[in-house]
Formats: C-alpha cells, sequence, structure tokens
C-alpha cells in the first residue's frame, strides 16, 4: 500500500486524497475561524427582509405565532433566528402565542424563551411576563392534527398551557380563539411540520406564514414563495445571520457565518483539488500512459 | 368480517376527516377533537409501551449473551428508565423537574447538538468525492452548487454577481424541479388515500 502511494504523481494524490486530511483541514479551519473571528458583511436577502418589514409594520398589542419545531440537532442554525425573532416581537410588544410541535423542543422552547426575556429586561428593565406578553403551549403529538386543532380553537388542543395554567385564565388569551385572530405564523423548524404549516396552517385557514428553516431545507420551499403561500424565507445559518443584522444585535449567527464562510472555502477548495486530478488522470490514462 | 371491520373502520374515519376538513361548525369541532385529538394520543400511548418493552427486551437479550457492543445497552436502558422516572416523577412532584430539565439541558442537547455537527466533515468528504465534472449533468450540478455556496462570500464586486446568480438558481431552475415533485408527490398523496379509503389498498393489513 504504501508502495503504491509513492508510486503515485501529484495529480493521482489530488484525485484520492484520504477523508482524514478532508476532516483535518476542516476541523484547523473551523477552530482558526473561530479563534480569529473574521467580519463577513451580511448582504440581506429579498426572503428575511419581508419577514422583517412585515414585522415591523404589526402595531403594539397585535398577536403573531411563533412556532418552534425543532429538537437541540439543529439549535445552532435555529436558536438565533428565534431570539431575533423574539426580541423584535418583546420591542414592539407584539404579544406571542409560541408552540414547540417536536417532542424534544418543549424543554429547549422554553429555555429560548426565559432567555430572550432576561435579555430584554437587561436591556429595557422589564421581563416580558408568561400570559401578559407571551403564551408557551409547549408540545402535543401528532404535528397536523395539532395545527388543524388550533385553526378551530386553541383551546381544543392545548386547554392548559405549557405549566399547566388554564389558557382561559391567561389575560393574553381573552377573546383570542384561532388564527383568525394572529396577524401571522412564524414557523422555525428542522422538520416536516413546515409542509404542514404551509398545506393546513396557511392552505385550510389562510395564516399569513413565514418560515425559518436549516439550510439544506430552504430551497425546497421557494416554490411556496413564489406561489405567496409563505411571505418570507429564514434560509440557515445565513437566514439567521440576516435577521439578527435586520433587528440590530448581531449574536452567535453572525459570528457562526464567517466560520461557515471558511468551512465553505475549504470545500470548495477541494472540489476544485479532486477536480484537477480527475481531469489530469483521466488525460493520461487516455493517452495510454 | 375480521378484514370487513378494519375497512369500515377506515372508510368512515376517512371520510370523516375529508367532510370534517369542509365544516367550520362548532359540532363539527366537537367531533374533531373527540376522534381527531383524543384517539391518535391513545393509540400512540399504546404504541409506545410496545415500543419501550421491544427497546428493553432486545437492550437485556444483548447484555446477558455479551453480543458486540453490548455496553452501549446499558447506557441505552440507564438512559430510558432514568429519564422516564425522572419526567414521570417530576411531573407530580415538581422540584424534580429541574433534574429532568438538567439531564436535557446538559446531555441531550449537548449529544445532538454534536452528532448533527459531525455531518459537516461528512459533507465536506462527500463533496470531495462526489462533485467531480464526469459529464455534462455533473458539471452543471457542480458550477451550481459551487455558485450557490459562494454566494455569502465577500468577493468585493463580484459579490453581487454571484448573489444574482445565485438567486437565479434557486428561483428558476431549481424551483420548477421542486414545482414538478411537488405536484407529483402531491398527486400520489391523493390517490394513496383514495385507494386507501375505499379499501382498494390493503396492504397494512397483513397477509392474515
Amino acid at each position: 500500500m504504501a508502495e503504491n502511494n509513492s508510486r503515485k504523481n501529484i495529480f493521482e494524490r489530488m484525485f484520492a486524497i484520504d477523508r482524514r486530511w478532508v476532516y483535518g483541514f476542516l476541523m484547523l479551519a473551523v477552530v482558526l475561524s473561530v479563534i480569529a473571528k473574521p467580519i463577513i458583511p451580511i448582504p440581506i436577502s429579498r426572503e428575511a427582509r419581508s419577514i422583517y418589514d412585515f414585522m415591523n409594520s404589526l402595531n403594539s398589542g397585535d398577536y403573531i405565532h411563533l412556532a418552534m419545531d425543532y429538537d437541540p440537532s439543529t439549535l445552532a442554525e435555529l436558536h438565533p433566528m428565534t431570539r431575533a425573532v423574539l426580541k423584535q416581537c418583546f420591542e414592539k410588544k407584539i404579544k406571542v402565542i409560541i408552540t414547540a410541535l417536536h417532542q424534544n423542543g418543549p424543554g429547549m422552547a422554553a429555555a429560548a424563551i426565559d432567555t430572550a426575556c432576561q435579555r430584554h429586561f437587561e436591556l429595557t428593565g422589564y421581563r416580558p411576563e408568561s400570559g401578559k406578553d407571551w403564551v408557551f403551549l409547549g408540545y402535543k403529538p401528532y404535528p397536523i392534527l395539532i395545527i388543524l386543532g388550533m385553526g378551530q380553537n386553541y383551546r381544543i388542543p392545548f386547554p392548559n398551557d405549557y405549566y399547566n395554567v388554564p389558557l382561559d385564565s391567561l389575560p393574553m388569551m381573552n377573546g383570542i380563539r384561532n388564527y383568525q385572530n394572529v396577524k401571522a405564523v412564524i414557523n422555525i423548524s428542522a422538520t416536516s411540520a413546515t409542509d404542514w404549516w404551509i398545506t393546513y396552517g396557511n392552505g385550510r385557514y389562510q395564516v399569513p406564514l413565514a418560515i425559518g428553516v436549516t439550510g439544506v431545507m430552504a430551497t425546497d420551499y421557494y416554490p411556496y414563495l413564489q406561489t405567496g403561500q409563505i411571505f418570507g424565507i429564514l434560509g440557515g445559518l445565513q437566514g439567521a445571520a440576516e435577521y439578527e443584522t435586520l433587528v440590530g444585535t448581531p449574536g452567535k449567527a453572525v459570528e457562526g457565518m464567517s466560520v461557515q464562510v471558511v468551512g465553505h472555502s475549504i470545500i470548495i477548495i477541494f472540489i476544485i483539488i479532486g477536480n484537477i486530478g480527475y481531469f489530469a488522470t483521466r488525460k493520461k490514462s487516455k493517452l495510454g500512459l | 368480517m375480521k378484514r370487513q371491520f378494519p375497512l369500515i373502520i377506515i372508510f368512515s374515519l376517512g371520510l370523516f376527516m375529508v367532510v370534517q376538513y369542509f365544516v367550520p361548525h362548532e359540532k363539527s369541532e366537537f367531533f374533531y377533537e373527540f376522534i381527531a385529538l383524543d384517539w391518535p394520543p391513545i393509540i400512540g400511548a399504546f404504541a409506545l409501551m410496545l415500543g419501550v418493552i421491544s427497546l428493553t427486551r432486545v437492550s437485556i437479550t444483548k447484555i446477558k449473551r455479551k453480543k458486540e457492543a453490548w455496553g452501549y445497552s446499558i447506557v441505552t436502558l440507564i438512559g430510558l428508565f432514568t429519564m422516564s422516572a425522572v419526567g414521570v416523577v417530576g411531573y407530580h412532584y415538581p422540584p424534580l423537574t429541574r433534574a429532568f430539565n438538567w439531564n436535557f439541558n446538559n446531555i441531550m442537547i449537548p449529544i445532538s447538538a454534536t452528532m448533527f455537527s459531525l455531518l459537516a466533515f461528512f459533507i465536506a468528504s462527500a463533496a470531495y468525492r462526489a462533485f467531480r465534472a464526469r459529464s455534462v449533468l455533473a458539471t452543471i450540478l457542480l458550477v451550481a452548487a459551487i455558485i450557490v455556496m459562494m454566494r455569502f462570500f465577500p468577493l468585493g464586486p463580484l459579490t453581487s454577481v454571484v448573489g444574482r446568480a445565485s438567486d437565479w438558481i434557486l428561483n428558476v431552475p431549481n424551483l420548477a424541479a421542486k414545482r414538478a415533485i411537488l405536484i407529483g408527490v402531491g398527486l400520489g398523496i391523493v390517490s394513496t388515500a383514495m385507494k386507501v379509503i375505499l379499501g382498494i389498498e390493503r396492504s397494512y393489513l397483513g397477509k392474515d
């Protein structure tokens, strides 16, 4: 094996780099960019701006529904979106109804809400209160049924909130029955719950819908954007960084973008090296050398 | 009757859900709450119980016979029963909820995030091996992937050009292909649902 390797010329080596080198270079690049923290400009896409503009157009006291349908595995990409959306809501005094339709989501969602409230308190001296400024309904199984049920009445799937307080006793839920009472649903998701929100939330009940999804999911939802079934997309870490920039508090996503750009650069460099090796070795084999 | 009864249930409930979907009346809400929201969690709870029993039996057998990687089965059982116990007891004795949250925040979240982060390394290696310009189609895929990956790069005057090219890829060819797939999937779902409701598709009943 060692003899075979030593006989390989540079192009053959470029064609078949051991995967451990790829892992090693990627790890090195990620670690260095975390330490150096290079500043990457964040261009704002139309898809992200439309969500920001919509939220900005709401009045104090309006309601939105924030559906946090993800679990800890996608937390790095999606948590910054949630935090930025909550920050904008608390600043504009928009009331937020929150659900977490992923079985591993509720604990994480509760912690995210708590962090957002604490940050708002540190900035303004006022801590948004459960039942007055926001309500967290928690988790129930079978997202399709829950989305359809909430379209009829929030109290059907959620007679009590996450903290076991009856919905009817919460001042914020007074007169709030279903999606007709909220201005929009912002679905931040890493699951097929996004499809159900589009099909049933928007399709059945016509509630305006915007989504924040992981990078790999984002391209799947462009058709819905063009048809107007959703009015905005936050795609992956980039989308989160855009929203953090728009709400004026660059955070983890903006920091993470430099790491992502460096990581992508490494991948592109390896792709180019692989292709140079491929063409050089193909030419050689065609010539019969 | 063994075969007819499940078919009658499927037909009547399928028909009910179709009709209920288009009737936003209070009576309809009541039936929806009773049939669609109360029953699935009950069935799901029994299914979950079967899952827990099955996982426990498989893990115990693996440990007893000292099969390959049997140590992980011990971890599985400890995790399964510790979280279940703390979760159930915590519901009735709230101070214990903190223990559940501690386990979730300090074990579950880091483990899940780490597993997902590892994907970056596999994707990097797979991209290096797969993105070779072997044919015209492969070259198109390669170029499109690089443009979309580069759309966030600070490239000076080229940034807006790459950004526009990337937007075009996402909004035109990507959108057209996705839409075609979606329409196909949608038609497939409708026809399969109709076949199940009308009893044409019966494979879920088993062979007996």
